[in-house]
């Protein structure tokens, strides 16, 4: 039977995003729903995870089951939700304090879990709900928080290049100011099997607007890519200025899945106690 | 009334530690001494205790068996069996002897030391060492237990039976061995000390952990998801689980950390499968913002704290109930929600599950306080009953075009949409929210939100299982958890010495069942609160909630000395005055105290 065509407004909910006018995360919550229409997704059978930031707030502004947890933990949450329904497809969305410093350990182990979900980071290093603070992926001399008057004065943080050693299968960068090429990045990103990783630049007007700057900026990567293998993604990643965009790494690794099977009742495993 | 934990009768008992260095075989010793019992129709206890060595290094198993239920040690053991002398000294105050004790020993490990032939027990010798080395691969453990098993009065062949039985999967020439050394340990000397008659096989007889009857209650309350990660004294819940959710269906993920593992379960709930994880203090202690999560997004969860010596790392191979305060009051803001002790090892079963159904059905958090000495110890007992009771989870099926997650209703719990119901889509949320579960930092949002979580616990009607009630007379003593087994023992003796007692288990700590214990302590002249941790937490939280009267004294002793229950027959004995000072009253720290006016 034919599915009805969807369209990106289908995944919209009725709520009115938070975020300041002109953030770039209302780009990549237009990007994502079209790319769920274009997948066709029923969507009460998504179910979009997040911790906290201003980018978490995205699951309430789609018209699925969400998520919002507390703090660095949605990747967390979303692989025990996936664990327990693997019927499931889940998102998970958030920034880049939330996903690389207060959750950075559930990054690595996420990757390397290699559970089918999709991690959207919405990278603006910098910290926007608490007004200002330097991120993971802030520059070391970036001086315009009070709180790190002299910058913080120690390297930024690579995501793709963690991604990568801690096992990720699909590595991807992407642009707010690119939804079209955003759009395919993540349409890829939900259909390879396992964990995949898209981070994606997306500016923050009001903390940061030298950002404005990153439309002349990004561009393309140059190289022959997506790669298979690992060295290569490696080299490109440690050569790559931060701002190309486009899939880097696709591979698939074996997808963890629950070794449940219905086989006992309760009252035979009891058996064991009795003398 | 939940008769899960029973009332024990004639209170005839015979306590046995075996000690012995790294690789003698304490321990198995014990476990075969232990089940020996349970073929002569005894039920037991057996405890241990261990160096803190990874392998190796001393260890000692403590053994007590009864005709009647065995929920604690006693004041002082029957008999010890050394195996050798090393480092005996640690576990000086952990066997206490008297001049009725016996010691079992070999001349070859040399003389008995002064600290032990101080209090006048009486030294049997066998040539332990002798008679092993005269078997190809004789072990001296197996001579003395059949040593042992004269002085305990248990047949050679229950004990037979029992070597088979622990020593199957080691080989068919190590069972023969054992049992030849077995023999002429227990042919050596056959001057019994205490026959207590063997009550005969007993059947719907369970041989079964703390830790795994937790597990079992957990599978009884319908879990089939697990996060964790290991912590000790609480890791055999999970490898106990793990294969065997996966044949009900069901799976158990280990996860980077306990921060994972709180929301790893919060996810799997909000999927619609009931969740639980355990951990021990520092695990609860990460996992608290968690617990707030799965309170205010009504995502049922299920953590079983094992407490252990704290805080920080504190001691963790040892017991102690310290963890009450940060369970009843760990979380920031409003948050009610359960607190859960099992008073027994049996009474684990019943109690895990449920905490489990009671999460289920009123979509909160369940704290269930477990501890060392209730986890690690084993346990002969009368099969559990059955669970009657069946609660679950309120499922939205068929959401109606103006479906509202949080709405308030007559009993303030809200059917859930589960992920995959179509036109039940909804975000669940850490942040404050109105009844569509929509973020807001309105007042008149968080006023109704915050009744609608307290509520739905206060007008829950618990039943008969918040506490076992026994006994009664004009002096009480409140307890809660893994002291209510040696509580129950000091309330024996006095009634054996015709006085009488009320003992008030608390299983229910939060919400506090204030009607009903005001009720029960009604008439009480003398009431002894007593629990084991320094702080005197569960004496305090009463008074906090009004339901003790100034007079009311408390008994508290921290870990890792297990309370005896001669202290607390003293304790009854000592005068009851308001505002007494502290006193420290012997060398376990226990301390009583009035209140301070």
């Amino acid at each position: 039977m034919p599915v009805p065509a969807r369209k990106a407004k289908d995944y919209k909910s009725d709520i009115k995003p938070v975020w300041c006018p002109g953030c770039g995360h209302f780009a990549v919550l237009a990007a994502l729903t079209k790319a769920m229409a274009h997948l066709g997704l029923v969507k009460e059978n998504v179910a979009v995870v997040s911790g906290i930031g201003c980018s978490s707030r995205l699951p309430a502004y789609i018209d699925s089951y969400g998520f919002h947890g507390i703090h660095g933990r949605a990747l967390a949450a979303a692989s025990g939700l996936k664990a327990a329904r693997p019927d499931l497809t889940v998102i998970v969305a958030g920034g880049d304090g939330d996903g690389f410093s207060i959750g950075g350990n559930h990054f690595l182990h996420a990757c390397r879990r290699n559970m089918d979900m999709t991690y959207i980071v919405m990278d603006n290093e910098v910290y926007g709900m608490t007004k200002g603070q330097a991120s993971p992926t802030t520059r070391p001399t970036w001086c315009n928080s009070k709180m790190t008057p002299h910058g913080t004065g120690i390297p930024s943080f690579n995501p793709a290049a963690i991604a990568l050693a801690a096992g990720a299968g699909f590595i991807a960068r992407g642009y707010s100011g690119e939804p079209s090429e955003l759009t395919r990045l993540l349409v890829e990103a939900m259909q390879h099997p396992g964990f995949s990783f898209v981070q994606v630049l997306s500016g923050c007007v009001t903390f940061r607007p030298d950002q404005r700057g990153w439309k002349e900026l990004v561009h393309p990567f140059i190289n022959d890519l997506p790669t298979e293998d690992r060295v290569k993604a490696a080299q490109i990643i440690q050569a790559d200025d931060g701002k190309a965009t486009g899939v880097i790494y696709a591979t698939e690794f074996p997808v963890w899945q629950p070794e449940n099977r219905t086989e006992t009742e309760l009252s035979e495993l009891e058996e064991e106690f009795y003398l | 009334m939940n008769n899960n934990s029973q009332a024990s009768a004639s209170g005839e008992s015979f306590s046995v530690a075996i000690t012995g260095s790294g690789g003698s075989g304490a321990v198995t010793a014990g476990r075969i001494l232990l089940e020996a019992a349970a073929h002569c129709g005894f039920q037991g206890l057996m405890t241990r205790s261990a160096g803190p060595q990874i392998r190796g290094g001393e260890s000692a198993a403590m053994v007590r068996f009864s005709p009647d239920p065995v929920e604690c040690m006693g004041d002082e053991y029957d008999l010890l069996v050394a195996l050798d002398w090393l480092n005996i000294e640690r576990f000086a105050d952990e066997i206490p002897l008297s001049n009725k004790s016996l010691i079992l020993c070999d001349p070859a490990a040399g003389e008995v030391p002064a600290l032990l032939r101080s209090n006048g027990a009486e030294i049997r010798e066998v040539p332990f060492k002798v008679f092993a080395s005269g078997l190809p691969e004789g072990r001296l453990n197996m001579v003395a237990l059949g040593a042992a098993a004269v002085v305990c009065g248990l047949e050679l062949s229950a004990m037979e039976a029992s070597v088979r039985q622990v020593l199957q999967g080691k080989g068919k020439q190590v069972v023969e061995t054992a049992l030849r050394a077995l023999g002429l340990g227990y042919n050596h000397d056959r001057r019994p000390r205490i026959t207590i008659p063997s009550p005969g096989r007993q059947d719907n007889r369970w041989s079964i952990t703390g830790n795994q009857a937790c597990g079992l209650g957990a599978l009884r309350g319908g879990v089939r998801f697990v996060a964790a990660y290991p912590i000790t004294p609480a890791s055999e819940i999970l490898e106990w689980l793990a294969p065997r959710l996966e044949k009900l269906g069901g799976s158990l993920l280990q996860a980077e950390d306990e921060l994972a593992s709180i929301n790893m379960i919060i996810g799997a709930s909000f999927g619609g499968v009931p969740s639980l994880t355990a951990t021990s203090g520092p695990g609860l202690s990460l996992m608290v913002e968690g617990l707030g999560l799965a309170l205010v997004s009504e995502t049922p969860v299920t953590v079983v704290n094992v407490m252990r010596g704290g805080p920080s790392t504190g001691i963790p191979t040892k017991s102690e109930q310290s963890d009450l305060n940060i369970a009843l009051y760990g979380l920031h803001g409003d948050a009610p929600h359960l607190v859960l002790a099992p008073l027994s090892i049996r009474d684990a079963v019943f109690t895990t599950q449920w905490a489990v159904q009671l999460a289920e059905h009123l979509q909160t958090v369940s704290l269930v306080l477990s501890d060392q000495s209730l986890g690690q110890s084993q346990a002969i007992i009368e099969s559990p009953l059955p669970c009657e009771r069946s609660l679950q989870r309120a499922v939205e099926r068929s959401p109606g075009g103006d479906y509202r997650r949080y709405q308030v209703t007559p009993d303030d719990i809200s059917a859930m949409a589960l992920p995959g119901t179509p036109g039940g889509m909804y975000t669940a949320d850490g942040l404050e929210h109105n009844t569509r579960g929509t973020p807001s930092s309105m007042a008149a949002d968080h006023r109704e939100q915050l009744n609608k979580r307290l509520r739905k616990l206060e007008k829950y009607d618990f039943g008969d299982d918040w506490a076992e009630v026994e006994g009664d007379g004009e002096q009480c003593i409140v307890t809660w958890g893994s002291s209510t087994g040696v509580v129950r023992e000091a309330a024996r003796r006095l009634r054996q010495q015709r006085g009488e007692v009320r003992v008030i288990a608390l299983r229910l700590l939060a919400p506090l069942r204030q009607r009903q214990l005001r009720q029960a302590l009604e008439g009480m002249r003398k009431i002894l609160v007593v629990e084991q941790n320094h702080g005197a937490q569960l004496f305090h939280y009463l008074h906090a909630q009004g339901a003790l009267p100034p007079s009311a004294q408390s008994l508290a002793q921290p870990g890792p000395l297990p309370l005896r229950p001669g202290r607390i027959l003293r304790a009854l004995e000592e005068p009851f005055l308001y505002n007494t000072p502290e006193q420290e009253t012997d060398h376990a720290g226990s301390r009583t105290q009035g209140k301070r006016l």
